[in-house]
């Protein structure tokens, strides 16, 4: 059995030969273990049963507006960069009950839905990490915090993976989300073709990886590992620099006539609101029985692209594309960082990746920046 | 110096914030067409006794299968009984609200937002520079001012309505006056029974000698109207920081946690609705920020 004792930050070596027990490790803690699967030419995140359905041997191709997969037989499981989907519809669903209000006997009553499952997520990247840390601060706030929100984080299980190829949208290296996993998980792993370097963040994470044999990761391993991750940095497809200079730059610069070139070309159509993992803006739903008496109130995904989202009865705040697209860009890279004291961009560069207009956020920066004028 | 009644509770379940308490409709007072107060009474004994607020804040309103609007406190912050909220029937919401009669419940949390600060200000003039529905946000103050009348200077209150019919609050203005509220009060369009002004708010300044040195200027109402209440005080030298404006935005939650009523850098439902003028000063002239 395992002869070194696992410390918080000692890296050990696991046989992929293993990898189902680990699974299995979490599973019998009670996980829902969800990971990424191929499914119609596309990387979604589905229940994880084994590692057979893990997308072993793709690669995505990805650039603005851009996103194929591709096989090409490799052995490793976690190679392929996501697709549309990320984690945080499994901590802040897309469509989840808010409550229920009943009218019985004259009085109203009230029922909130508080079952929550517990996930275990397989294969969440650095910058997905970052992004996940980056609605904690949204959602759980000093004077409230979100109960949705709250029941899913606290339970939730993180086996995140160092990221070793990025694809042609991903600038995480300029935001220095990634693509070494930073704090947070409760495992990681950095996967070589026949086994994974694996790191326990929490006791949760000692205990599953305690479950598999391991061995001491040797030196070369270790060098591998890091030589890996500074040949990713080179291979990043886009970059975003000087990012604390970017609230200046662009709430400076609100009324730059880039931002009608821009709304010339955005359709308005929120894809990248809602591939973003950190967009966060929600919108309630009710819906009633017939007799009234019944009325259930949702919570679902709304996008600040939406005509109604900031609608009120003088008339709408944001009437136009380029008012809308300057609230989400302005807000992403620049108020977030008043508001929450981080960016809200971690460099994953889905929304480049889907927008149909293949608008890209670090070419529009980019030309905001460079006509700059103080 | 004065104290604003600091709140000890707030009606919100801290477990779950989007959950309301539930209040009875007791009263409802019609103003104006269209606009009614409904004077509420939480059912719930500790949240009743527990619930207080400061002048300018609001509350999430909801009906049940309908949903929720924000909404400004319009009664007396001494009051720990009733709430009143002054609504104009305008959206989906309001005119749910619209069909309500006494003994009918709502759900209520908060409250929520900043407060006009006047007790930043002892001994200044006040100019409370308002129109329309902006009026019901400022008559917590003014209950206030009235209460603690030698904290201030000079008090103007400057009101506009579209038409004499709709004015609101008509029976209390003799009150007011009486309180030591100088009252000033214009309409857009009068007719026949109108013996007052006739024009829009801000050229109400007109009228007015203001001491640049010691006044306060609050201001809440259509946007454009804020837009030149603020310009016309700016032009008297009124400092920017010494303006505050109440700002509406669409709000779904108050907690600064949907995004909805993002102005810039601020939640309009955290860090309003009640700012000082000198932190929107950058994005005021702005279009469709």
């Amino acid at each position: 059995m395992n002869e070194i004792l696992l410390e918080a930050g000692s890296v050990v070596a696991v046989q992929k030969g293993d990898f189902d027990s680990l699974l299995g490790a979490m599973n019998s803690l009670g996980y829902n273990l969800i990971g990424p699967a191929v499914r119609d030419d596309a990387i979604v995140y589905a229940p994880l049963f084994s590692s057979i359905s893990l997308p072993q041997g793709y690669i995505s191709e990805q650039d603005a507006g851009h996103y194929r997969l591709i096989y090409t037989g490799h052995g490793r499981y976690f190679d392929v960069t996501p697709g549309a989907q990320t984690w945080k519809q499994f901590l802040f669903p897309a469509r989840a009950p808010l409550y229920t209000q009943q009218r019985k006997d004259g009085r109203w009553q009230i029922e909130s839905h508080d079952d929550h499952p517990a996930y275990a997520l397989i294969g969440v990247r650095p910058c997905e990490l970052a992004a996940i840390q980056v609605q904690d601060r949204v959602f759980l706030q000093e004077a409230w915090s979100d109960p949705i929100y709250r029941h899913r984080r606290q339970r939730v299980f993180i086996v995140s993976v160092d990221c070793l190829h990025p694809c042609g949208t991903c600038f995480c290296d300029s935001i220095g989300t990634g693509p070494k996993t930073g704090p947070g998980f409760d495992l990681n792993l950095t996967e070589f073709d026949d086994l994974f370097l694996a790191e326990a963040g929490s006791e949760t994470g000692k205990i599953v990886l305690s479950n598999v044999p391991y061995q001491p990761a040797s030196a070369f391993l270790l060098q591998s590992a890091r030589r890996g991750l500074a040949d990713a940095r080179k291979r990043m497809g886009r970059t975003l620099p000087d990012i604390d200079e970017l609230p200046e730059a662009l709430l400076g610069n609100l009324d730059h006539t880039h931002w009608d070139d821009v709304a010339r070309r955005c359709l308005s159509c929120g894809n990248c609101t809602q591939v973003c993992p950190t967009c966060f803006c929600w919108d309630v739903q009710d819906s009633t029985d017939l007799q009234g008496t019944r009325s259930h109130r949702e919570r679902i995904w709304d996008s600040c692209f939406n005509p109604d989202y900031s609608y009120i009865a003088g008339g709408n705040t944001r009437p136009d594309t380029r008012s809308r697209y300057r609230q989400w860009l302005t807000h992403k890279l620049a108020s977030w960082k008043h508001q929450f004291d981080v960016l809200g961009c971690v460099g994953c560069g889905r929304c480049i990746t889907w927008c149909p207009a293949g608008i890209d956020l670090t070419v529009e920066v980019a030309a905001l920046r460079r006509e700059f004028v103080k | 110096m004065t104290t604003l009644a600091t709140p000890q509770h707030m009606a919100v379940n801290t477990l779950n914030p989007m959950l309301p308490y539930w209040a009875e409709i007791i009263r409802i007072q019609p103003e104006a067409p269209g606009i009614s107060t409904y004077w509420l009474r939480f059912l719930d004994s500790a949240v009743r006794q527990g619930f207080s607020f400061r002048p300018g804040q609001f509350n999430m309103v909801q009906v049940p299968g309908y949903g929720e609007a924000a909404i400004s406190i319009s009664s007396d912050p001494a009051d720990r009984e009733l709430i009143g909220h002054t609504i104009r029937h305008t959206g989906n919401v309001t005119q749910a609200i619209s069909r309500m009669k006494v003994g009918d419940v709502l759900g209520v949390r908060g409250p929520f937002g900043t407060h006009w600060p006047i007790e930043q200000h002892p001994g200044a003039d006040l100019v409370l520079g308002t129109g329309g529905i902006g009026l019901p946000p400022l008559r917590p103050v003014i209950y206030h001012i009235i209460r603690h009348r030698h904290d201030f200077g000079r008090v103007v209150l400057l009101y506009g309505a579209r038409t004499p019919r709709d004015l609101q609050f008509q029976r209390e203005f003799a009150e007011w006056e009486k309180g030591g509220i100088e009252t000033m009060i214009t309409v857009d369009r009068a007719d026949e029974s109108w013996q007052g002004l006739v024009g829009v708010v801000p050229i109400l300044f007109y009228h007015l000698r203001v001491d640049p040195r010691k006044s306060v200027v609050l201001t809440c109402g259509p946007e454009i109207m804020i837009r030149f209440v603020v310009f016309e005080a700016l032009a008297r030298r009124i400092p920017s920081n010494r303006i505050y404006v109440s700002l509406e935005r669409n709000m779904r939650c108050g907690l600064g946690m949907c995004g909805h009523c993002q102005l810039g850098p601020y939640f309009v439902c955290k860090d309003g609705p009640v700012f000082n003028f000198e932190l929107l000063e950058p994005y005021v002239n702005l279009e469709n920020l």
